[in-house]
């Protein structure tokens, strides 16, 4: 997996990453993990998950969770529009690839990296969660936030939250 | 040379591992004293190509003892040596230590070297033994571990061979010629040739073969090499190869032979006792390795017909297809009747393939049932008893998936059987009953479903004894009323067993509950009919297949599940009065005087929007699952239909209450319902 390249390992390394955005921040995904891009359309709910599952997707017979970004990061909920797109990543959950739709507002551009110019999530205290951050890249317009796709759908953490609720 | 030849491993493993099943079932149909040569011949086959493969990939342990086992079956495919009971046992239990050599190498794990060396001596000596005076296998040398196997080559002075080629082994590319120049390397070769097969020269076909030969090769020669050059086109011509001898020296030897017998058998008995005692164990063993190929294993081997209907149903598809589109290109309302034959079309057609492609899933149950005539062989030896194993309707086709999981379950019933339900040889006399019990496997479909049952006539399940000892392990209160049906089910229990004495075969009281919940596992059901002193039959009741189902659509609020239509009993409007509401918690309802609970789907789904959480507006849908029956509280039917079943724990994980899901005809997805799941929910 490229997302296991530690930030820094090649000074020369490029990597192709696609930004999107959430509540006006800037995000980015690796490129590689990115299988298409959709507009948003409505999915069939999943009973008792929890609530930024939003549901289940048919992408051509195969049955694709959707998770809201913005719910998962507790960013104020939107209304989704016309340009509410779904990102649908290839993702290995503990060495098993799934895959996984994500709802962001707009993506934005690729973009191409310097993984050395990445730099680690820094700690924000205890109340962030950085577990699903690979780094952050500061670019001329602003920091994007670089996400470790593999960590989104972590099926422990899920179970957690639902024993939370 | 830098082909990559681990890649063909997995299917050499494969065939070797359908080649060795091949074997043992042929072994287990030899009786001793009939050379049945067209069983011979396929158990022979089997070995060979074993050899030839395990050759190829350099696994040479493996063809060094593939090339034991098929010099002794060689010579009992002449009718060179007796069938004998002993010989046969001895070649099952080099099948079985041919299989772990396979597994170990499969593996990347050492093989056994010693117990290799243990069969391999037993077959050397057995080779030696009766059919020797006619045997004069020269062996490589470094496999002969225990004596030169040579002592009684000089006996044949020659071989005479008659080989009569079919018209077209020319054109499978082999040429008599090289194989003469062949053997005429081996000794001195003398050829005739039969021209009595020419035609006219006008009807000559320059690439068909009309000679046959009588070829005469003297010299001290194996037969080894003779069969090896013959090897290519033992399918495309008659061959009848007999050895020549000295007049004197054949019967003198056999005489001799008669002596020598008795002792070596004897070693060959003890030794081939080691390996049937170890069966059970490796039977055990065999789990992890079961697994193994369960998960490494995912081809599938499919009648080439089945594939040839399904290229013939897409080409019917593309025409459908192209004539729609025709259709499509100028339409006027005029053609709305040709419209309408064309989507009746192409619906057929896509029903037909739908089947077809459900059908390449199929495969025969034989696979699962033919390990059984090993089991019970070795297994009625163990014990002491006589039994007859039965096996019917063993071409009924399950999906693959069924076969492969159903396998442990029915092991685990027919031991059950041999070791409880058949009595030993002087009860069953002593009852009456024929000396021999019999055990039959059934597999037959049943409207949408499988049925497999395995009887016995042995002495059937005591249902005061088992009444007993629910009571005495606190499985049962001691006034509980039970009907049959009832009280046999007890044996289903976890941690349920009658068996006074516990053995290795089965009894342990860990069984009937696992299999019952693996068959349910497979959406099945399981149940016991058992009449005392007359035997049981178990009938496991399983779907056709995993991948398709039968579903009602139900609405909720704005979401549509899926029933299996198979669970479903009735659905109803059910009126206020016969409703009850036990402390504002539960509430069940009265039909035909039986009390089952409710569950309302829009409350354990959380589902908003619903037309109405007033029960006699809406509509109860009875189901059963696991035995449990309950009412699921719907706004709506919406229709019935074939639903093709899709994981929702390949991308998610398992949801209770949720078996899994599938896409409706309007491209969205719907959740089918897990009736059980949905009943543990609720009782949470």
């Amino acid at each position: 997996m490229k997302s296991e390249n530690q930030p820094g390992s090649n000074d020369k390394e490029v990597n192709q990453f696609l930004t999107f955005e959430l509540a006006g921040d800037s995000y980015a995904v690796e490129i590689l993990t990115v299988q298409e891009i959709r507009g948003w359309e409505p999915v069939r709910k999943i009973p008792n998950t929890p609530g930024f599952i939003k549901g289940a997707l048919n992408l051509r017979g195969t049955i694709v969770p959707v998770l809201d970004l913005r719910e998962r990061f507790g960013l104020e909920n939107v209304e989704y529009t016309p340009v509410t797109v779904v990102i649908v990543l290839s993702i290995n959950n503990k060495d098993h690839p799934m895959v996984l739709g994500v709802i962001a507002d707009t993506v934005s551009d690729v973009l191409d990296l310097n993984l050395a110019d990445i730099k680690p999530a820094p700690n924000f205290g205890v109340n962030i969660d950085t577990r699903y951050m690979r780094g952050i890249y500061v670019a001329k317009q602003g920091m994007i936030m670089l996400l470790d796709v593999d960590k989104l759908l972590d099926v422990d953490d899920l179970s957690k939250i639902e024993s939370l609720l | 040379m830098s082909i990559d030849m681990a890649q063909f491993h997995q299917v050499f493993f494969e065939e070797s591992f359908e080649g060795l099943d091949i074997m043992e079932s042929g072994l287990l149909n030899l009786s001793p004293g009939e050379p049945d040569s067209e069983a011979i011949n396929s158990i022979f086959r089997a070995a060979h190509s074993i050899k030839g493969g395990s050759g190829t990939f350099g696994f040479t342990e493996i063809s060094d003892f593939t090339h034991v086992m098929e010099t002794l079956m060689d010579e009992m495919r002449d009718g060179r040596r007796q069938i004998t009971q002993t010989a046969v046992n001895l070649l099952l239990g080099s099948v079985d230590c041919l299989r772990e050599m396979l597994f170990a190498v499969k593996e990347g794990k050492a093989i056994d070297a010693e117990r290799v060396a243990e069969h391999k001596h037993a077959l050397d000596l057995e080779q030696k033994n009766s059919g020797s005076s006619l045997q004069d296998e020269s062996l490589p040398a470094h496999e002969l571990l225990s004596g030169p196997a040579h002592q009684s080559a000089s006996k044949v002075i020659g071989w005479h061979i008659a080989f009569s080629p079919h018209a077209d082994l020319l054109k499978t590319g082999n040429d008599p010629v090289r194989m003469f120049r062949e053997l005429s390397v081996l000794g001195e070769l003398e050829v005739t040739a039969d021209f009595r097969g020419v035609p006219d020269f006008y009807q000559i076909d320059p690439e068909e073969c009309h000679l046959s030969w009588n070829l005469i090769l003297k010299g001290d020669i194996g037969r080894g090499p003779i069969d090896e050059a013959f090897a290519w086109v033992e399918d495309d011509c008659d061959l009848a190869i007999q050895p020549l001898y000295q007049a004197e020296d054949l019967s003198l030897s056999a005489s001799a032979n008669r002596q020598q017998q008795p002792a070596t058998e004897s070693i060959v008995q003890a030794v081939i006792s080691k390996p049937v005692d170890s069966s059970t164990a490796v039977i055990k063993e065999k789990a992890p390795g079961d697994e193994a190929k369960n998960k490494g294993s995912t081809s599938i081997r499919v009648d080439t017909s089945k594939i040839d209907t399904l290229i013939n149903m897409v080409g019917e598809l593309v025409i459908t297809q192209s004539m729609l589109s025709l259709i499509g290109e100028h339409f006027d309302m005029s053609k709305q009747d040709q419209l309408k034959n064309g989507l009746a079309q192409l619906e057929r057609h896509t029903r037909e393939l739908q089947e077809s492609v459900m059908n390449i899933r199929m495969m025969p149950i034989n696979s699962v049932f033919s390990r059984f005539s090993r089991l019970v062989h070795d297994l009625s030896n163990k014990l002491g008893k006589k039994i007859d194993l039965k096996l019917i309707g063993e071409h009924t086709e399950v999906d693959k998936t069924v076969v492969e999981l159903i396998s442990d379950p029915l092991v685990h019933l027919v031991r059950n059987s041999l070791d409880h339900g058949i009595e030993m040889p002087d009860e069953r006399i002593a009852v009456g009953k024929p000396e021999t019990g019999t055990v039959s496997l059934e597999a037959y479909h049943r409207g949408g479903n499988i049925v497999i049952e395995v009887s016995d006539d042995g002495k059937g399940l005591d249902k005061d004894k088992l009444r007993a000892k629910a009571i005495e392990k606190g499985l049962l209160e001691e006034d509980a009323i039970l009907t049959d049906k009832q009280t046999f089910e007890l044996i289903f229990m976890p941690g349920f067993s009658t068996a006074e004495q516990l053995t290795d075969i089965s009894g342990r009281g860990v069984g009937m509950d696992v299999v019952r919940r693996n068959i349910q596992a497979l959406g099945g059901n399981i149940e016991i009919i058992s009449e005392l002193g007359k035997g049981s039959t178990i009938s496991i009741h399983l779907p056709l297949t995993l991948a398709i189902l039968d579903g009602q659509s139900i609405a909720v609020g704005d979401e549509t599940y899926i029933v299996p239509l198979g669970s479903i009993i009735e659905s109803l409007h059910i009126k206020e009065e016969r409703i009850n509401r036990v402390a504002d918690k539960g509430e069940t309802f009265l039909l035909r005087s039986e009390y089952l609970p409710i569950i309302r789907m829009h409350e354990i789904f959380k589902v908003p929007n619903v037309k109405t959480t007033k029960l006699s507006e809406g509509l109860l849908v009875v189901v059963e699952g696991q035995g449990v029956r309950c009412g699921l509280f719907v706004d709506d039917l919406l229709g019935q239909q074939q639903v093709v079943i899709k994981s929702l724990e390949a991308n998610y994980r398992r949801i209770e209450g949720v078996s899994g899901a599938t896409i409706l005809g309007d491209g969205s997805v719907a959740l089918i319902l897990d009736i059980p799941g949905l009943v543990r929910l609720a009782n949470q």
